[in-house]
């Protein structure tokens, strides 16, 4: 289980995260959406420890990670999909996935995970020399992605995966991410789109200017009307 | 022709110490952004470490060298860990101006213990003064065993960069410091391995100097350190085929001036190579023009 408690955040004097708390069970795919400029991106990056909160703290089942390294997040089996995919431009679409590994040391499973990614992104697979740079923004979601899981996590933040892409491949790529939940892995799915997210998730928090304001089953979310208004387009 | 062959020899020689020189800065330059003024103060490190070894330990010539590597090595690690990593969030002006004062510190530190003089650098074995002559061309031992091993330090290096964990992780790094943070890798001590790597290669580079000019000082560093860092932004800063093409051309164009015209104007002629080359191509000869990141 993952769990954030009372997290506040600043940048220089601006307090950006004021105060949130939410959980994932295992197993779950749990949505964070809201507008931009809300604190989402800045919720995971401080999940992931690329930046350090003010106070509170963070749980990965039952340990506090808060002081935890980066890299030591990711032995704990926490992998974050950052905003904007971030892959390693001039490094080659492999090159890219055995970094995703790059802390594991059983050949045979990074072996397996490699064929597993090959076997959801079919793409990559085909473009496996290719520089990550040169690639569509889709691929490079996958590619992004498939990194990502690499590092065979249990618990997997995505930060906004369907940003920039058309529709049909925005679909795709939430297919993906249900697929990759059925298969185990628990999702923290931070998102614009939320009505493609509140369809895929169990639970969802709505955030906004760095507090939750709501939080409840997808479905019921889906069902309010204030959510409705603000975030669904009616 | 013949003194064309044999320029070129000239040039290469020297062209693989600028070359291996260039590669520190710019592998530094790749993964922190900072332009290391030190680094070819440790390059006059490299040149005093190998003396002493010869001179005073009695080591020979490649022992010398390594050991002038490993020192260098450790001086790296240490410069960057006690002067420039408490900097690490501070604007780039403090670590450059702190790049500068590491360079003053090193340079009068070995002024006040060696002193100002000038010395020569042991005796070489024989074999270093060999001569073979193809054609009209005179080739000298001293000058392929520098080239040669140059070029077997540049192999290495490639290796390292190219095929193992820790070079991949330099070249994430170098790439996209918080994504590689998210793959699990150190960023702190993928960044004191570069310094270590880039070190190493000035430490030979001061050693094969020594010998190909034969006298050493401690304000040695400065001008080839400047050739050097334009050798590495004349070939693109932050690549590594950049910094080899610069280091030789630079080593080529140096000799040649000073082969056919004047030895006085051969720095005046590289400088203004490198003006011109960053006129036409501000990114160097290899850089793509990306704008900068804030």
């Amino acid at each position: 289980m993952f769990e954030i408690r009372d997290l506040h955040v600043h940048f220089g004097g601006i307090h950006a995260i004021k105060g949130i708390s939410l959980s994932v069970e295992d197993g779950e795919i749990v949505t964070l959406i809201g507008a931009n400029g809300a604190g989402k991106t800045t919720t995971l990056r401080t999940a992931s420890g690329l930046k350090a909160p003010t106070t509170g703290s963070i749980w990965i089942d039952g340990k506090d990670i808060t002081k935890a390294s980066p890299q030591d997040r990711v032995k704990m089996g926490l992998s974050h999909v950052p905003e904007g995919r971030r892959v390693f431009p001039r490094l080659t679409v492999l090159e890219n996935l055995e970094l995703g590994a790059y802390l594991r040391r059983d050949r045979a499973g990074i072996a397996a995970d490699l064929a597993d990614v090959y076997a959801r992104f079919p793409v990559l697979a085909e473009r496996t020399k290719q520089t990550a740079g040169t690639l569509s923004g889709g691929e490079q979601q996958m590619l992004a992605m498939g990194r990502a899981l690499m590092a065979r996590p249990r618990i997997l933040l995505l930060d906004e995966p369907s940003m920039g892409l058309a529709p049909l491949l925005v679909q795709m790529i939430f297919d993906i991410v249900k697929g990759i939940n059925e298969t185990g892995t628990t999702i923290l799915l931070v998102e614009q789109n939320a009505n493609m997210a509140l369809q895929i998730a169990h639970r969802a928090y709505v955030m906004e200017t760095g507090s939750i304001v709501a939080q409840g089953t997808a479905a019921e979310l889906a069902q309010t009307e204030d959510i409705k208004k603000a975030y669904l387009g009616g | 022709m013949d003194q064309l062959a044999q320029q070129l020899i000239n040039g290469l020689s020297l062209g693989s110490i600028y070359a291996l020189i260039a590669l520190g800065y710019t592998m530094v330059y790749g993964i922190i952004q900072l332009i290391n003024f030190a680094h070819g103060d440790v390059y006059m490190v490299g040149a005093y470490v190998g003396f002493a070894s010869m001179a005073i330990l009695g080591l020979g010539v490649f022992e010398s060298l390594a050991l002038a590597m490993v020192t260098c090595m450790i001086l790296g690690v240490v410069i960057e860990r006690v002067a420039y990593k408490p900097l690490r969030n501070s604007t780039r002006i403090a670590v450059l101006i702190t790049a500068i004062g590491v360079s003053l510190l090193l340079e009068y530190v070995m002024l006040y213990f060696v002193g100002a003089a000038v010395r020569s650098y042991p005796p070489l074995p024989d074999y270093f003064n060999a001569q073979f002559a193809v054609g009209g061309v005179v080739i000298s031992a001293k000058s392929l065993i520098i080239i040669g091993v140059s070029v077997a330090l540049m192999i290495g290096l490639q290796f390292i960069v190219q095929k193992t964990r820790i070079g991949k992780a330099m070249r994430a790094v170098s790439q996209d410091a918080d994504a590689a943070r998210l793959m699990g890798i150190n960023v702190d001590n993928t960044i004191s391995f570069t310094f270590a790597l880039g070190s190493a290669l000035a430490g030979a580079a001061g050693v094969l100097v020594g010998i190909y000019y034969n006298t050493i000082n401690p304000l040695m560093g400065i001008m080839p350190g400047l050739k050097a860092f334009v050798a590495a932004v004349f070939g693109g800063i932050g690549l590594i085929p950049g910094a080899l093409i610069g280091g030789y051309f630079i080593g080529v164009t140096e000799t040649l001036v000073s082969g056919y015209f004047s030895s006085l104007l051969q720095d005046a002629v590289v400088f203004a190579i490198l003006i011109l080359v960053l006129i036409f191509k501000p990114a160097g000869l290899l850089g793509k023009n990306v704008r900068e990141k804030v």
